[in-house]
C-alpha cells in the first residue's frame, strides 16, 4: 500500500513538472539526428545556447521515421509547447496539416519559405549566397582549374548549394570546370559515406582538386577522401573546419543557430511571416578560423569579402535555383 | 577511354564489390543450409559500430575487426536461437536483427562517444592501411602490366584479399569437403540429414556462425577501411543489395563472385557519367545503373535468364517428428 501511494505521488509530481514545462519552446530535429556535426546540430546548438544564456528549458525530439513527423508536433503542440521550431523543409507538410488545428501556438520552420499561415514562421537560408562564397573560394584554391561538388540526396534544396557554388567558381575563373553529383535519390544519400568517398575519388580521377559536400553524413566519407588522397574539402552547414585540420578549405555556414536562438527568444510572442535570411542578414557565410587559416590567404578573403559586401548591398545577384529550377552556370 | 580511366572505375568496383562479396558470402552458408538471412544489413552495421569503436580504443584495426565479429556473432547467434532452436520465422527474426542493429548502433555510439552516433575517426594504425604488393613500384612502368598491377591488384586493404580468398575457400568447402556436402544437404533436405545420423540443428548453427564471421569483415571493411569512422547507417542497403546478388549468382560460390562485381561494377559506372557519356556517346541516368541490380535481379528470379532455384528446405525450421 505504501509503495503504491509513494508511486501515485510521484506520478503526480511528474504530472506537475510537466504542467510547469508547458510554455517551455520546443524543437524538432530531423532523420539526420541531432549530432549531425551538421544541420541539425547547428540548430542544437542555437537552442542549448538559448537554454544558458536564460537558463529555461526546452523540449526535443530526434526523429527515426518520416511518419513521426506530424505525431511529435501534435504532441508538443497538444503538451503547450511554445513556439515550436522545426528543423527541416520534410516538414512542409505536416506542417500545413497541423498548424491549423492549433491556431494558438507558434510555429518555426526551417529551410521552408513558402507556407503562409498566421502563426508560421517560416525560415529560409539564401544558400546559394553561401555556396557562392566558397565556390570562389574554391576556384582560387584549386590548381588544376576543376572543382566539384558532392550532394546528398537530389532535392532541388540542394543543387541550389550547387549552382550557388558553381557561380561563385566560375566568377573568379570563367574558364572553370565544375564537376556535381548527387549521392542518391532516396534519404539513405544522407548517410551513404562509402559512396561519398567513391564520388569522390571519381570527380578527383576527372581532375577535381576541391570538393565541396552538402550531403549529411555523406559528407562525413567525402571530407575523409579528400584529405586521404590530398584534395581540398568544404564542408557544409557547420563549421566543419577542424573535422581535418590544414585540409578543409572552408565551411559553408548556415546560421541555423542564429535562427533558432532567434525564435527562442522571442518566445510565444515569436514574430510569424516569412524570412529569408542571406548574407546581408548573417545567415550564410564561410568559415575562417585557426583550422583554415593558411588556407584561406588574405587576398583571397578579401576577393571573397568584397563579394559578400556587393551581395549585401544588391549589387550582385546570385542566381537562385529553387526559383525556376535552371541554372546559368552549371547543367544537372 | 584511356586504360587509367578503365583502371579507376576497376578500382572503384573492386572497392565496391567486396562488401557485397563478403555479405553475399555470409549469406550463401546460412541459405545454403536452409536459414534465409535477411538481417545481413544489421549483421554489417553491428560489425561497422563495434568494430571502429574497438578500434578506436584499442588504437588496432585488427582487434577491431575482432570485435566486429563478435558483434556480428551475437546477432547471428539470437537470429539461430529464434530460428533454429524455436523454430521462429527465419524472414522476421531478420527483420528485427535489421531493426535491432539501426537502432542499437546509433544508441551505443551515441552513449559512449557522446558525437551523435558516430564514433571518433581512426588515424594510423586504428585503420586497414591499403598494402602495396612486393614489385608494385619496380613494375609500374612496364607497358600495360605495371599499371593494372600498380593501380588494380596492389593498393588495397588487407580485407580485399582476403574476401577474395574466401571465395575458392567457400568453393572448396561446399563442393569438396565432406562438411560442405552436409551443410547443402541440409538446406535441401534435413529430414535425409537427419536419418543419417548427422545433428541438423548443429550444422545449421555453424552455418549462421560461419555467416555471421562473414558480415563481420564486411562491416568491419566499411568502417576501418573504406571508411575511418561508424556513421549511423552506413551499410545503406548494401545487405539487401548483397541478397538480390546471391540470387542473381544461383547460390553459387564463384557466381557469387561475378554477381558481386557486376553489381560492383554498375555502381562504380553510376559515379562516372563522364566515362558512359563518352563510351556511348550518350547521357544515361545513374539512377538507371543504381536500379538495375535490382532489374537483373527481378529478370532471375521470373526465369528469363536460367533459373534461379532457392534451397529446397530455406525457411522452413526442421522439425525432426511431426
Amino acid at each position: 500500500m505504501t509503495i503504491m501511494t509513494k508511486m501515485f505521488s510521484a506520478t503526480a509530481a511528474l504530472a506537475l513538472t510537466a504542467s510547469a514545462a508547458m510554455a517551455d519552446p520546443a524543437i524538432i530535429f530531423d532523420l539526420g539526428g541531432k549530432f549531425d556535426k551538421s544541420f541539425n546540430e547547428s540548430a542544437f546548438t542555437g537552442a542549448q545556447r538559448w537554454a544558458d544564456e536564460t537558463g529555461g528549458s526546452f523540449a526535443e525530439v530526434e526523429l527515426q521515421s518520416d511518419a513521426q513527423r506530424e505525431q511529435a508536433l501534435r504532441r508538443f503542440a497538444e503538451n503547450g509547447n511554445n513556439p515550436i521550431v522545426m528543423a527541416g523543409f520534410a516538414f512542409a507538410t505536416a506542417l500545413e496539416e497541423v498548424a491549423a488545428d492549433y491556431p494558438d501556438t507558434k510555429f518555426a520552420v526551417i529551410d521552408v519559405n513558402w507556407i503562409d499561415m498566421p502563426n508560421v514562421r517560416g525560415i529560409g537560408f539564401k544558400e546559394e549566397q553561401g555556396s557562392y562564397l566558397v565556390g570562389m573560394a574554391a576556384a582560387m584554391a584549386s590548381e588544376t582549374d576543376t572543382v566539384s561538388f558532392i550532394g546528398g540526396m537530389d532535392i532541388p534544396l540542394i543543387r541550389k548549394f550547387a549552382c550557388g557554388y558553381a557561380q561563385g567558381a566560375k566568377a573568379v575563373n570563367a574558364d572553370i570546370t565544375v564537376l556535381a553529383s548527387m549521392t542518391g535519390t532516396t534519404p539513405a544519400a544522407w548517410n551513404d559515406p562509402v559512396k561519398g568517398s567513391e564520388l569522390t575519388l571519381a570527380q578527383k580521377s576527372q581532375g577535381s582538386d576541391v570538393v565541396f559536400a552538402a550531403a549529411g553524413g555523406t559528407g562525413v566519407g567525402v571530407l575523409q577522401t579528400a584529405a586521404d588522397n590530398e584534395m581540398l574539402s568544404i564542408g557544409v552547414d557547420s563549421n566543419q573546419n577542424y573535422l581535418h585540420p590544414g585540409q578543409v578549405l572552408t565551411s559553408m555556414l548556415k546560421r541555423v543557430d542564429n535562427a533558432v536562438y532567434e525564435a527562442f527568444t522571442q518566445g510565444a510572442e515569436l514574430e510569424t511571416g516569412i524570412f529569408n535570411l542571406g548574407v546581408a542578414e548573417g545567415g550564410v557565410g564561410y568559415s575562417r578560423d585557426e583550422f583554415n587559416a593558411e588556407l584561406i590567404t588574405a587576398e583571397m578573403a578579401e576577393m571573397i569579402d568584397a563579394a559578400g559586401v556587393k551581395i549585401s548591398a544588391g549589387d550582385l545577384m546570385v542566381h537562385d535555383y529553387t526559383s525556376d529550377e535552371t541554372c546559368p552556370a552549371l547543367d544537372f | 577511354m584511356d586504360l587509367l580511366t578503365i583502371l579507376q572505375v576497376l578500382d572503384s568496383t573492386m572497392r565496391l564489390a567486396v562488401p557485397l562479396l563478403l555479405a553475399c558470402l555470409a549469406g550463401l552458408y546460412s541459405e545454403r543450409a536452409g536459414i534465409f538471412d535477411i538481417g545481413l544489413e544489421g549483421k554489417m552495421l553491428a560489425a561497422a559500430f563495434l568494430s571502429a569503436a574497438v578500434a578506436y580504443t584499442s588504437g588496432s584495426a585488427w582487434v577491431g575487426l575482432g570485435a566486429g565479429i563478435v558483434a556480428s556473432l551475437a546477432l547471428s547467434a539470437v537470429h539461430g536461437l529464434a530460428s533454429i532452436t524455436f523454430r521462429g520465422n527465419q524472414l522476421i527474426s531478420g527483420v528485427a536483427i535489421n531493426f535491432l542493429a539501426a537502432g542499437l548502433t546509433v544508441v551505443v555510439a551515441q552513449s559512449w562517444f557522446g558525437q551523435g552516433g558516430r564514433t571518433p575517426q581512426l588515424a594510423g594504425a586504428a585503420r586497414f592501411e591499403p598494402i602495396t604488393l612486393p614489385f608494385a613500384e619496380a613494375i609500374r612502368d612496364v607497358a600495360f602490366i605495371g599499371p593494372v598491377y600498380y593501380e588494380l591488384i596492389s593498393g588495397h586493404t588487407a580485407l580485399v584479399y582476403i574476401a577474395l580468398l574466401f571465395v575458392p575457400l567457400t568453393w572448396w568447402v561446399m563442393y569438396r569437403t565432406r562438411f560442405g556436402l552436409r551443410l547443402r544437404a541440409v538446406g535441401e533436405n534435413p529430414a535425409a540429414v537427419d536419418t543419417a545420423g548427422i545433428s541438423v540443428v548443429g550444422l545449421r548453427y555453424v552455418a549462421v556462425l560461419i555467416c555471421g564471421v562473414l558480415c563481420g569483415i564486411a562491416g568491419a571493411y566499411l568502417a576501418t577501411a573504406l571508411q575511418a569512422s561508424f556513421v549511423k547507417d552506413m551499410s545503406a542497403g548494401r545487405g539487401f543489395i548483397a541478397l538480390a546478388a546471391l540470387i542473381f549468382a544461383k547460390w553459387r560460390p564463384w557466381y557469387v563472385l561475378y554477381a558481386c562485381l557486376l553489381f560492383g561494377f554498375l555502381q562504380a559506372m553510376a559515379l562516372r557519367p563522364d566515362v558512359i557519356e563518352s563510351v556511348l556517346s550518350f547521357k544515361v541516368n545513374a539512377q538507371l545503373l543504381d536500379v538495375l541490380p535490382y532489374i537483373l535481379t527481378v529478370i532471375i528470379l521470373a526465369g528469363f535468364v536460367g533459373k534461379a532455384i532457392p534451397p529446397r528446405a530455406g525457411g522452413e525450421p526442421y522439425v525432426k517428428e511431426r
